[in-house]
């Protein structure tokens, strides 16, 4: 049996966007610039997925849904442009973001901390929340631009954007938030606070990779970090991905759709999921369930390394991910948990498991006996398991 | 970087065949009880290294015979990854049969090379060979319990690159000898920091006490210094355009490197006045000191050969008086 239990990474692509997505590739191939019939026969698919992207976060007709070639580039093109505007003409010298953003926001900010931009990077609670008060500290008179995510991608803990965009608006300062994690998972409606950018990008919700979006409020505008055509308004240049923003809205009508489903059924099962793994021995969870995204579990078994325990679950046909050390380039531990402060030694036992509408109970049955049967081989492997103290301290509270 | 650095892939995809089987299936993976070792008549050793905060740990236990100083038996448990479990799996394996001193001789590249399919195919990425230095530490650890003796006593050279065992003296030596001015280029010739990377600069996997680019900027200090020794004592500057600070300090060097010595040995010393141009000649005002006061080659011999020397080596129109 194969089971995807990461959709935090990347999502399935909903059969119905990809059928919508597929006659632009060789029929209706024609570049939507020129100015023969191949390219006007795509403007009307064009204008509906763009209509359906705008409705998808409730964007008045008046501001911006800029797409771009991925997350990335959004995030990039936020704090870049900021950098260009503000800080580099000496008007402003500060951004605020998380400490826990994704890496193309945290990567950028370094960046451009290091062309002379001063960077506060927002901690987070032992629950994996920021909390609102907090970001009042560290603004000043300078502050360009407050970028924080809506939800996080490890622990899928939902940030209070509502509150941020509120103090940003007293201040005056834009405000960026990376909702990558939150279309489909929760509503999501750009009129109801205060916010000025917004990221988002369509393989997170069943839709292509390689589509990417940047909502703009009227009046925010950015420097394009792509010169050289008038694609997107001149905000973004190059030949428009004809099928990919098709796909992109179809994508975004679906997880509409579905976002009831999303917040009761998917909610129901994750929560059944968790509770059985919580059941074994020596786990924990960071985030309370009710300021989480429905489908995240970031959990950590006492005595595992992440990628011994996803390595055991692959050879079983499963598919979840572990921000942690050894799985990944840097060797690090997981951010997520260094920045919460769980104990040290819990910090590389994190593994991640993010479900979609497509996940089935017989799925999540499956995955339980797996992971039950790593945990007892691995810990009986392990060198320090067996001598942890009972009562051992976690810095972690486990949530039921 | 090239096309396949652009695209990149699982680093499961590069593990050999033989790290996959002992993740699987460790050999060597348990304990060894008071009881077990006793029974071998054996000394029991147990020794931890790392730390589960830094997301490897492995524990080794030996059985060694007290007579022979022979490892009868070897095992591990380990926190850590794919490779760190196989890591230890094979560390343990050449253990066995060996003595202990033998055995603090396994670096954590014979371990590296055990697990390759093919003897020209690394047997983990690179970003996984820290895994291996563990279970060589391990060993040191395990030996210096057993002989009690400290385990640094087991490391001859202070190591920068655990991955690839290269040490600070070599790293010197390559850099100067090669004036070697980037991480990339100390990785070309010595292949330390090609690996986990922990050495090149703070912040990654294990802290160090001193980095690749310590090391470079050492050398890039050591540089500047001497290019400002040279410029300080006039190097490249003919004597007579110098200022005559540089002029007295070039003189002192001159006199330092080829006369001084001489003159101390018959109990003497000389010291520098003053330098003044005059017309077409510098002259250099000096007084014997010590023995060479009033001596009577002081105005000749000796004499002769200060000028001559100071004459050879900077400027022919120097003219040396005593005062």
């Amino acid at each position: 049996m194969r089971v995807y239990l990461d959709n935090n990474a990347t999502t399935i692509v909903d059969p119905h966007v990809f059928a919508e997505m597929e006659p632009f590739f060789v029929q209706r191939y024609g570049n939507p610039n020129s100015l023969h019939s191949f390219a006007s026969e795509t403007h009307p698919a064009l204008k509906t997925a763009m209509e359906k992207i705008y409705a998808g976060i409730h964007a008045p007709k008046e501001d911006s849904v800029v797409i771009t070639s991925c997350a990335t580039e959004s995030n990039n093109w936020v704090l870049k442009s900021i950098y260009f505007e503000q800080i580099l003409t000496g008007k402003k010298n500060h951004i605020v973001v998380s400490e826990v953003e994704h890496p193309s926001v945290i990567a950028t900010a370094k960046f451009i901390e290091s062309m002379g931009c001063r960077v506060t990077y927002l901690p987070i609670n032992h629950e994996g929340l920021i909390e609102p008060d907090t970001l009042r500290e560290v603004i000043t008179d300078k502050t360009a631009l407050v970028s924080i995510m809506w939800a996080n991608n490890e622990t899928g803990a939902i940030f209070p954007v509502y509150e941020i965009g509120e103090i940003c608006a007293e201040y005056g300062i834009p405000f960026h938030t990376d909702a990558v994690q939150a279309i489909g998972k929760v509503p999501v409606d750009v009129q109801s606070m205060n916010v000025d950018y917004l990221t988002f990008s369509a393989h997170k919700f069943h839709g292509p990779k390689g589509v990417g979006a940047l909502y703009i409020k009227k009046g925010r505008e950015l420097t394009p970090l792509l010169h050289g055509g008038s694609q997107m308004g001149g905000y973004r240049s190059g030949t428009l991905n004809v099928p990919g923003i098709v796909g992109m809205g179809k994508a975004m009508e679906a997880a509409v759709d579905a976002l009831d489903f999303e917040m009761s059924d998917i909610r129901e099962m994750r929560d059944a999921f968790e509770d059985e793994l919580l059941k074994i021995k020596d786990t924990f969870v960071v985030t309370p369930r009710e300021k989480r995204t429905p489908n995240t579990t970031l959990i950590s078994f006492r005595g595992i390394e992440g990628e011994a325990m996803l390595w055991d679950l692959n050879r079983a046909g499963i598919a979840a991910s572990t921000g942690s050390a050894c799985a990944s380039e840097d060797l690090e531990a997981n951010s997520v948990m260094e920045a919460i402060g769980a104990a040290e030694d819990l910090a590389h036992t994190a593994i991640r498991f993010s479900l979609s509408r497509y996940t089935t109970q017989e799925e999540l049955d499956y995955t339980l006996d797996a992971v039950k049967q790593a945990v007892e081989r691995l810990r009986n492997i392990s060198s320090s398991y067996a001598y942890a103290p009972e009562g051992h301290e976690s810095g972690l509270d486990a949530h039921h | 970087m090239g096309m396949d650095s652009l695209i990149g892939g699982t680093i499961w995809d590069e593990y050999s065949n033989k790290v996959t089987e002992l993740m699987n299936n460790p050999k060597n993976m348990g304990e060894i009880t008071e009881e077990e070792a006793e029974a071998m008549g054996a000394k029991l050793i147990v020794a931890d290294f790392g730390a589960e905060s830094c997301g490897d740990a492995v524990r080794l236990y030996w059985a060694v015979d007290p007579k022979t100083d022979v490892i009868l038996e070897s095992k591990f448990k380990s926190f850590g990854c794919g490779t760190a479990i196989a890591s230890s799996d094979t560390m343990a394996e050449l253990c066995k049969g060996k003595t202990v001193d033998e055995a603090v001789k396994i670096t954590n590249i014979d371990v590296e090379k055990a697990m390759r399919d093919e003897p020209d195919t690394p047997a983990v990425p690179p970003q996984k060979m820290h895994c291996s230095v563990m279970a060589y530490d391990v060993i040191k650890k395990a030996a210096a319990q057993y002989k009690g003796v400290d385990i640094d006593s087991f490391e001859e050279e202070i190591i920068v690159c655990e991955c690839a065992r290269v040490s600070l003296s070599t790293l010197r030596e390559v850099i100067r000898l090669n004036d070697l001015t980037t991480v990339e280029q100390i990785t070309d010739y010595t292949k330390a920091g090609a690996f986990c990377k922990s050495c090149i600069k703070p912040g990654g996997h294990e802290e160090k006490d001193i980095y690749l680019v310590d090391l470079l900027e050492e050398y890039e200090k050591e540089k500047i210094s001497k290019a400002a020794d040279a410029t300080a004592s006039g190097a490249d500057v003919p004597f007579k355009e110098m200022t005559i600070v540089q002029k007295i300090k070039a003189v002192d060097k001159i006199i330092d490197d080829n006369i001084r010595q001489m003159l101390i040995m018959d109990g003497g010393d000389m010291e520098i006045l003053d330098i003044k141009d005059n017309g077409e000649n510098i002259d250099i005002y000096i007084r014997y000191l010590g023995a060479c006061n009033g001596c009577a080659s002081a105005s000749t011999g000796t004499l002769f050969a200060i000028e001559n020397t100071l004459k050879e080596k900077l400027d022919p129109n120097i003219r040396v008086l005593p005062i």
